[in-house]
């Protein structure tokens, strides 16, 4: 009975795999984003049609060969009007999302890094920021600043923020504590050494998932804002945008409404179950 | 008038993977008692919930026969199992913390049953409740009833657990590993509520790892290993005159039973490197006066170490032996220089090593780390979750010194050192067994080449096999490369095995100290009198369980959480 | 050696105890957060470009006379030093005074008391409805197997990805002016109450029920579940009677936020359907440059929210008193 027989029955040993796609849904979804970030910069790849010209000949006709999700009231097609607004909508997210991120990490670093009184402070702080619900923090930096793209995205961002820094806080706090970083200063590693080498790639790699997750969430909100008119303004082919012009127009023409909002829905599963597969990567729960 | 007997014969379990019990037959008279007996993965737990048909629905169960009181316990529907479960077989799990709904007071849990089978009224019940946790020995019934199991001692709330599935007087109890977990008094005392059911007449089947626990209750004993029947027999017999190589092994790796130098595990595999001459005796590591106190949120202060004082020496170990809040963890702690004292210091090799106040700091204490190691209870918590093996060790011997050329080459040294193959180097601690991730964490230990590591609890979460052979290298490290070990310990066993000299602690004090068989052959305390008497023994050794009775005192600091105490600064 | 006794109090009474120190504690807390909204509210009044007398007195819309600017400056004190304004100000909110309405010729506080009713309705409709959703998908679905665990998975992922605004749209085109089953708009009946909730409901269902079932399932592998169905259980009972308590621990930490996603999306819903309350009141008068509104209405908002936080944290510790054990 030696050490080698007896441990390997406790433990089988992983069969060497060959590189391993990843599930069908998550697979789905990787694909989706990657044509989203195409059509964000190249447009031209998927559409010819102007999203901007007008034509109201060709007003509210549904979907069909030549318009392939129909036109909307001034004849404009629908389709190159959602792939010329998908590079509006990921410039949101992402823009938005990293305002939050920057703005969380500073603060949960701090939190989270800082002596207990630091940690209070900052506590409060987000106490503070946490106060608004998101989209009225969002309306009242638009009525103090304006509407528009870029206060879209500093309101998108600032409401963000404080979701995403308790966040992280409680990650640092948590990886603080664990029994390698003791284990790592028991070694002799110096303090700067940890931090950088062992407590800030553990704390942030959870993070991944949500800031994946993060873009699909900013780009609704933003969607949302645009929709009270508060964003983009019409005739830009922004999806929220297009949503709020079609709703007057819902009972005969449903498709200006459903597509836009179709395509939301789709980014927004998308960026999830992308966020879930690479958890489950991390996790080491999948090879 | 049935006669209750459980009666099992060829009882296989099959999961998706493979089959996990194969032909296990036993008979369970009344007033007796069975012991299933095994190391993890021999199948023991998986029998003993098919007994009450929870294995889980992915298990494929058969058997030429199961039956308990003349019932047929094959094939038994869902209903018909219910009425059978709490009623006719009792049921305790380990570890009451998480095996009672922390949400819920006991009493209530021990009311669910009697509410579920439909016993009296309501009245009724909560007499039979309070009746019920007299029985097992808790004071104060009608306040602790409505306590939840966090605000109940690791030994009332086993007791607890232990009332809620006599509940109805079943005539079958099975527990499972129902004292582990427990410390060595508290475990006595509730082996003694296991006599005095049986004692009642109910008959008891036991699963356990631990033989010597086995020995206190058992009448018969059968091994599993792997699934299989290894040995089976009348208890005297087996563990006195076991006939198996696997049983013998088993006896063999028990520690409390074999003294100081010689090997627990059967044999040793790979290079034997010649042994150093021990630089005998000087001091290496003093603890004077050592103090910490802890300030609760309720205003209370605990004094979780007083008063104590150790002394290292090269070469040799020292073992500190407590139970739960005696504060042995915290000293060793403030022995590392990771938590500072509130009084007293301790001194390394003469120097200042950890006084109050931060006096030494850390930029002094850094360039002497490579001279003391550490070693924990569970290693794979010390270890970066994203690293390999080959890293963790790069890593520790970057820090050690050593320059990135000569690395690869040591890493490998050392794997070897530690007896592990050097294929796993790649592998993530995730996928090895627990007796290779403390293997590696040892690695990391010697990779400064230390003079002293500090060893907190590091077999206690292992089986008994890897336990002895995790001990043996331990040995034989010492031997080959002159270390002294701090080893901590509640396991009395493991520490009369490894130590040359020996601390006792209770409730934050020094209770006893002395060189290992004094004191073990005659200690001078009666606090280590009642505890050497509390610890179980094998047949054979001369030793009868000496139960202390309930301490409520003790009980309180066993609330206590040490480890709240430990905000590393970094 | 006789057992010593150590004296141990009330469980029930220490818990009540506990919760009524915390909720003083929490309380105390939220009166310094809303002192720093307040300020913070203050600034952005006086950081905004322009005028405020001019914002305060009609907007760009609005032609004050040079009299009534002066007369509003020195009613406002805005002739006086920063602090002094501050201290005003503070004061006039002490006092209920949130200012006036311009473009509605109100006072701010009449505005929020004819309009907040109804939204308080659609928020505490939709929390409940949601709430409802959660416990039927989860609690009979969860640790079913993967058939069944996957299908009510991929719901829950789907209904979360639904922005509540087209959700809203698309409601209302099936339901109100396709089948004519609800009003397409009004906040007095029922009905009308019931395809805003929804479209706030659904969503947040789906959010709240994948934490649930991943809890749900977690704790159905306990060990004290395990001794449950040793007692002769049956399997809805170990699940309502031991496992819910548990497994609603996250879903509840999460209701704090809920509600606050729930307020958001009142504005939205609100004007969709047309429905009375301080949201669609918010966003028209962010539209009209309405100052006095916008910033009187966030307030009580956040008002409103930090009390609902602190309800919340208050049930969690409740249901979960083990926290204080911790501390203990």
């Amino acid at each position: 009975m030696t050490d080698l027989t007896h441990d390997q029955a406790l433990a089988p040993l992983r069969r060497q795999r060959h590189l391993k796609l990843p599930p069908l849904g998550a697979s789905l979804a990787i694909l989706f984003l990657f044509a989203l970030l195409l059509a964000a910069l190249a447009p031209g790849l998927f559409t010819r049609i102007d999203p901007l010209a007008i034509v109201p000949r060709q007003a509210f006709q549904p979907p069909g060969w030549a318009h392939w999700l129909g036109t909307d009231q001034s004849g404009r097609d629908i389709f190159a009007r959602i792939i010329h607004g998908a590079r509006q909508s990921l410039l949101i997210g992402l823009a938005a999302t990293a305002i939050s991120m920057v703005i969380a990490i500073a603060l949960g670093l701090l939190g989270g890094l800082g002596g207990a009184r630091v940690d209070r402070a900052v506590g409060w702080l987000l106490e503070v920021l946490f106060a608004f619900p998101s989209l009225v923090l969002a309306l009242l930096f638009v009525a103090v600043f304006g509407s528009g793209v870029g206060p879209l995205i500093v309101a998108t961002g600032l409401g963000g923020a404080p979701g995403y820094a308790r966040m992280v806080r409680g990650q640092v706090l948590a990886v603080r504590n664990a029994g390698y970083i003791e284990a790592a200063r028991a070694l002799g590693h110096p303090t700067a050494r940890i931090v950088l080498r062992q407590l800030l790639p553990n704390a942030m790699r959870p993070l991944v998932v949500t800031l994946t997750m993060g873009v699909g969430q900013a780009i609704v909100w933003a969607s949302a804002l645009s929709f009270l008119g508060l964003g983009a303004r019409p005739p830009a082919p922004e999806w929220g945008t297009m949503l709020s012009m079609g709703r007057d127009f819902i009972a005969n023409a449903w498709w200006l409404t459903f597509f836009p909002g179709l395509f939301i829905v789709l980014t927004t599963l998308a960026t999830t179950v992308t966020g879930r597969y690479i958890q489950q990567r991390l996790e080491g729960r999948l090879p | 008038m049935s006669d209750k007997t459980l009666t099992v014969e060829g009882l296989n379990v099959a999961f998706d993977d493979g089959s996990v019990v194969r032909d296990l037959s036993f008979t369970l008279p009344p007033g007796r008692c069975v012991a299933l007996v095994g190391e993890s993965g021999s199948g023991k737990s998986v029998s003993a919930r098919c007994l009450v048909g929870l294995a889980g629905a992915r298990a494929k169960v058969s058997a030429r026969r199961l039956s308990f009181a003349g019932h047929d316990l094959l094939d038994l529907s869902e209903r018909q199992w219910r009425a059978v479960r709490g009623k006719d077989i009792g049921f305790v799990l380990q570890d009451a913390l998480v095996s009672l709904d922390p949400l819920r007071p006991v009493g209530k849990e021990i009311l669910e049953v009697l509410q579920t089978h439909g016993y009296g009224d309501r009245h009724t019940r909560t007499a039979r409740v309070h009746e019920l946790l007299e029985r097992v020995g808790v004071p104060d019934v009608e306040l602790r009833a409505r306590q939840r199991p966090g605000q109940l001692s690791g030994g009332l709330r086993q007791r607890a657990l232990i009332a809620s599935a006599l509940a109805l007087d079943p005539a079958l109890v099975i527990a499972d590993e129902p004292t582990t977990a427990l410390d060595a008094t508290v475990q006595a005392q509730i082996l003694e509520v296991f006599q005095q059911i049986k004692a009642r007449g109910a008959s008891l089947l036991i699963i356990s790892h631990d033989l010597a626990v086995v020995a206190q209750l058992a009448d018969e004993v059968v091994v599993l290993r792997h699934g299989e029947v290894v040995e089976q027999g009348p208890m005297q017999q087996v563990l006195r005159q076991p006939r198996h190589p696997y049983t013998r092994a088993l006896l063999a790796a028990v520690p409390a039973e074999h003294p100081r130098g010689s090997r627990l595990s059967p044999e040793r595999v790979g290079v034997r490197i010649e042994p150093r001459a021990r630089s005998h005796g000087d001091v290496l590591f003093e603890g004077r006066g050592l103090g910490k106190r802890y300030l609760g949120p309720d205003g209370l202060v605990r004094q979780v170490v007083q008063g104590v004082d150790f002394t290292l020496r090269a070469g040799r170990t020292l073992g500190i032996v407590g139970e739960s809040g005696s504060g042995k963890t915290t000293v060793a702690r403030i022995a590392l220089g990771l938590l500072q004292p509130d009084e007293g210091e301790v001194l390394y090799r003469g120097q200042p090593w950890n006084r109050p106040a931060n006096v030494v700091s850390e930029a002094v204490r850094r360039p002497l780390r490579g001279e003391i190691s550490v070693i924990y209870q569970d290693p794979l918590g010390s270890f970066d979750p994203r690293w390999s093996v080959a890293q963790i060790l790069d890593d520790a011997l970057q820090v050690a010194g050593i320059e990135a050329p000569a690395r690869p080459a040591r890493i490998a040294v050392l794997l070897d050192q530690v007896r592990l193959p050097a294929a796993l180097a790649q592998r993530r601690p995730l996928q090895l067994s627990g007796g290779q991730r403390q293997r590696v964490a040892i690695a990391r230990a010697i990779a400064s080449e230390p003079k002293v590591i500090i060893c907190d609890e590091p077999v206690s979460a292992l089986d008994v096999s890897v336990q002895a052979q995790v001990l043996d290298l331990l040995a034989d490290l010492q031997d080959e490369l002159g270390l002294a070990y701090l080893f901590i310990s509640h396991d009395l066993g493991v520490i009369r095995h490894v130590s040359d000299d020996v601390l006792v602690m209770r409730h934050g004090q020094v209770v006893e100290q002395a060189p290992v068989e004094q004191l073990f052959d005659n200690p001078a305390h009666a606090y280590t009198r009642r505890l050497l008497g509390a610890v179980p023994r094998l047949p054979g050794s001369g030793a009868e369980l000496v139960v202390p009775p309930l301490d409520l005192v003790h009980e309180a600091f066993d609330l206590f959480d040490e480890t709240r105490l430990w905000k590393i600064a970094i | 050696m006789t057992t010593t006794t150590l004296a141990v109090t009330d469980p029930r009474r220490e818990r009540l105890a506990a919760l009524g120190r915390r909720a003083v504690i929490r309380l105390a807390g939220g009166v310094l957060v809303l002192w720093a909204v307040a300020t913070l509210t203050f600034f952005a009044l006086r950081l905004m470009p322009g005028d405020p007398v001019l914002a305060i007195l009609g907007g760009p819309s609005g032609n004050p006379t040079p009299e009534a600017i002066e007369a509003a400056r020195v009613e406002y004190g805005l002739d006086k030093p920063l602090a002094v304004q501050y201290v005003f100000y503070l004061g006039r909110l002490l006092q209920g005074d949130l200012g006036v309405s311009y473009s509605q010729h109100l006072p701010v506080t009449r505005v929020l008391a004819e309009q907040g009713g109804a939204t308080l309705e659609l928020t505490i409709a939709a929390l409940l409805l949601a709430w409802v959703l959660v416990l039927l998908l989860t609690v009979v679905t969860a640790g079913r197997g993967r058939l069944v665990g996957g299908i009510a998975s991929l719901a829950e992922t789907l209904s979360a990805a639904l922005p509540h605004f087209w959700l809203g749209v698309v409601l209302l085109a099936v339901f109100a002016f396709g089948l004519r089953w609800f009003p397409p708009a009004g906040s007095d009946s029922f009905a009308s109450l019931i395809l805003p909730a929804l479209s706030l409901a659904i969503p947040l269902a789906g959010f709240i029920a994948q934490v649930t079932r991943e809890s749900l399932e977690l704790t159905l592998d306990q060990p004290f579940i395990l001794t449950a169905r040793t007692r002769g259980l049956s399997d809805l009972a170990v699940r309502f009677r031991h496992a819910l308590r548990h497994a609603l621990l996250p879903g509840v930490s999460l209701s704090g936020w809920a509600i606050g996603a729930l307020i958001s999306g009142a504005v939205v819903c609100e004007v969709i359907f047309s429905r009375k309350g301080v949201g669609r009141q918010l966003y028209q008068a962010v539209q009209a440059q309405d100052l006095p509104l916008v910033i009187g209405i966030s307030l009580v908002v956040a008002a409103g929210y930090v009390l609902a936080n602190i309800l919340v944290d208050l049930l969690y510790q409740w249901i979960d008193p083990r926290q204080q054990e911790a501390a203990a």
